[in-house]
């Protein structure tokens, strides 16, 4: 049988009914498959969608088989997390955001939040096991700082959506109604993020959230990578924005105005009723 | 705020000359300097502080830190934080102090008032761009360098060390090399028995716009290290970038200069103190020198150093 290096089956007792295009292994072990940014057709778009949805079984049954390897990991039953996969291509929400933004974003970023997220998990399950108080303390600030990230980065690739599958289209039901109620209308919601986005001194997230106990939407912003809860137990986040330099840098450079005008036409709203409709229940 | 230019109300932030005298705080600059401003009809905004350019061209600095990289974080970045200070000052009690005074201020000991980001974001900027220079890099040397050795042990760790607080900065902000005089370890507390021991340099990372100058230190050299400094470059790298800046950008005789003034100012200051200790126990009331400095406020200056374009 030919072995071709770029088309090997990453993992041989599944059996793939479609060639697989190029791919390379990345270094957390992951696998990255070269995407088409435009001009797909509708079967070349499900031919993508079905190979992506193979991959990540593929990587999960090698991720398993690792797992199961190492006892050790088991018995600590500590969990670590991996980079979630995009539901959508890094070129898909061009114009508004470009894909070496999206990619460097989603590759780099998030992940580095991860990888140093398990980092310091681990280091503070050991300090938590040795009863070693002052290290456990020390370690909050790099947990919320990483897991901060982890979170939000996971919301904000569900906040997104392509055009064409029905990003930017706005809210009806009952998250429509409630942001009149709360806000007047759509549009001035959507000038109050702006502005208090644009506002925001140095890196930080605006959000649209649930307030579950007051039962009304509010719009919030935080520094860094604090999480919404961090301004109040009971906030939902609905809909956030990641206004730190590298989410628009190499697009919009020191203009984030632009941004955040621009962004509003890859925002899902659909996943931002369905959490509402969960949460207000 | 009141749109008036009056000397009086800008009085509030020196020594009342009463008689009685608050703990006084002298800032690193040397006092106040007053830039009077004559406004020619009252609806003319004067632009008080102006974007001083780089000491090099904006290309100057390739490879290490491209032309385009420069052309937005100066033109653009540095240019927007002095337009909109210049926008928020103008008509306030702020007007006419010097960049250093007007960071101090507005600092409030923390409770922050609104020109604070941009007057700080401006002259850390300032002191950015003068931080570097082509064919920068390499090793200090003489009284730099030796008081390098004597607090971070060598010049390698200290490097390590200054890597590692620019690169544990989370989000925006700061990291900084400081001349620490006469002070304790805590924040503007002042030490009675002040001893050579206190003079000591320290490298201490700040967020956002926040720099050592609201803590009494003498900054010597700083390394931005907001995304918008290095992202077209390095995009997410920033050790990458924290390396280049520490081997081919950083200006070392800028830095010894900034030292040197440093210990004259903390030289200055400690005579100063000597001398309004004795004064106290002699039990003299005021010091004709600070009623001199109020006087002056009143009598229309006629040396007229504006900068009016």
């Amino acid at each position: 049988m030919k072995i071709d290096v770029n088309h090997r089956n990453p993992h041989p007792r599944v059996r793939l009914a479609l060639p697989l295009p190029k791919y390379k292994v990345l270094p957390h072990g992951g696998f990255m498959y070269k995407t088409h940014i435009s001009g797909c057709t509708l079967e070349k778009k499900n031919l993508l969608r079905l190979q992506m949805a193979l991959r990540s079984l593929a990587t999960r049954k090698t991720l398993t088989l690792a797992l199961n390897s190492t006892r050790l990991a088991q018995s600590r039953a500590l969990q670590t997390f991996s980079l979630p996969d995009l539901p959508y291509d890094y070129g898909a929400l061009e114009p508004a955001i470009s894909g070496e933004i999206m990619q460097l974003h989603h590759q780099k970023h998030h992940q580095t939040y991860i990888t140093n997220y398990n980092k310091a998990l681990e280091q503070l399950h050991d300090a938590i096991q040795k009863g070693d108080s002052s290290t456990v303390v020390k370690l909050q600030s790099a947990i919320k700082f990483n897991g901060g990230g982890h979170i939000n980065h996971s919301i904000f690739w569900k906040n997104l959506a392509p055009i064409r599958e029905g990003g930017g289209e706005p809210p009806h039901g009952s998250l429509g109604w409630a942001i009149d109620t709360n806000f007047g209308s759509l549009e001035s919601l959507i000038q109050k993020m702006n502005a208090e986005g644009a506002a925001l001194q140095g890196s930080g997230w605006v959000w649209l959230g649930l307030d579950k106990e007051l039962k009304k939407l509010v719009v919030e912003t935080t520094a860094n990578q604090d999480p919404l809860v961090t301004n109040g137990p009971n906030l939902v986040p609905l809909l956030g924005i990641d206004v730190w330099e590298h989410a628009y840098y190499l697009q919009y450079k020191n203009v984030r105005p632009d941004y955040l005008k621009n962004v509003w036409k890859v925002i899902n709203w659909k996943y931002a009723s369905e959490v509402y409709e969960k949460e207000s229940a | 705020m009141a749109a008036t230019t009056s000397m009086v109300t800008s009085l509030t932030f020196t020594i009342p000359s009463l008689g009685f005298r608050l703990p006084t705080r002298s800032y690193p600059c040397v006092k106040p300097q007053r830039r009077f401003v004559r406004k020619a009809a009252s609806n003319v905004i004067t632009a008080t502080y102006e974007l001083k350019a780089p000491p090099y061209p904006l290309n100057a600095l390739e490879p290490h830190m491209s032309r385009e990289t420069l052309e937005y974080h100066w033109g653009k970045h540095h240019r927007t934080y002095v337009e909109n200070l210049n926008k928020q000052v103008v008509g306030t009690d702020l007007e006419g102090l010097s960049l250093e005074d007007i960071i101090i201020v507005t600092y409030n000991k923390g409770d922050i008032l609104p020109a604070f980001n941009n007057a700080a974001q401006a002259w850390n900027h300032d002191f950015f761009w003068e931080s570097m220079k082509p064919g920068g890099g390499g090793k200090p040397s003489g009284d730099l360098l030796d008081l390098i050795e004597r607090d971070f042990g060598s010049f390698e760790r200290f490097i390590e060390e200054f890597k590692s607080a620019a690169a544990t900065q989370f989000g925006s902000g700061w990291a900084w090399l400081a001349y620490k005089a006469n002070r304790l370890d805590v924040e503007n507390a002042v030490n009675p028995w002040p001893s050579e021991k206190d003079k000591k340099l320290v490298i201490v990372k700040s967020p956002n716009a926040m720099n050592p100058l609201v803590w009494d230190y003498f900054p010597l050299l700083t390394i931005d290290v907001w995304e918008h400094a290095y992202y077209l470059d390095f995009q997410n790298q920033r050790p990458d970038y924290i390396s280049v800046f520490m081997e081919k950008l950083v200006s070392w005789e800028t830095v010894n200069t900034r030292l040197e003034k440093a210990k004259a100012r903390a030289a200055e200051r400690e005579m100063e103190e000597e001398r309004r200790r004795k004064e106290e126990e002699e039990g003299k009331p005021t010091n004709e020198e600070d009623d001199d400095d109020d006087l002056e406020m009143y009598v229309d200056n006629d040396n007229d150093d504006s900068e009016a374009e």
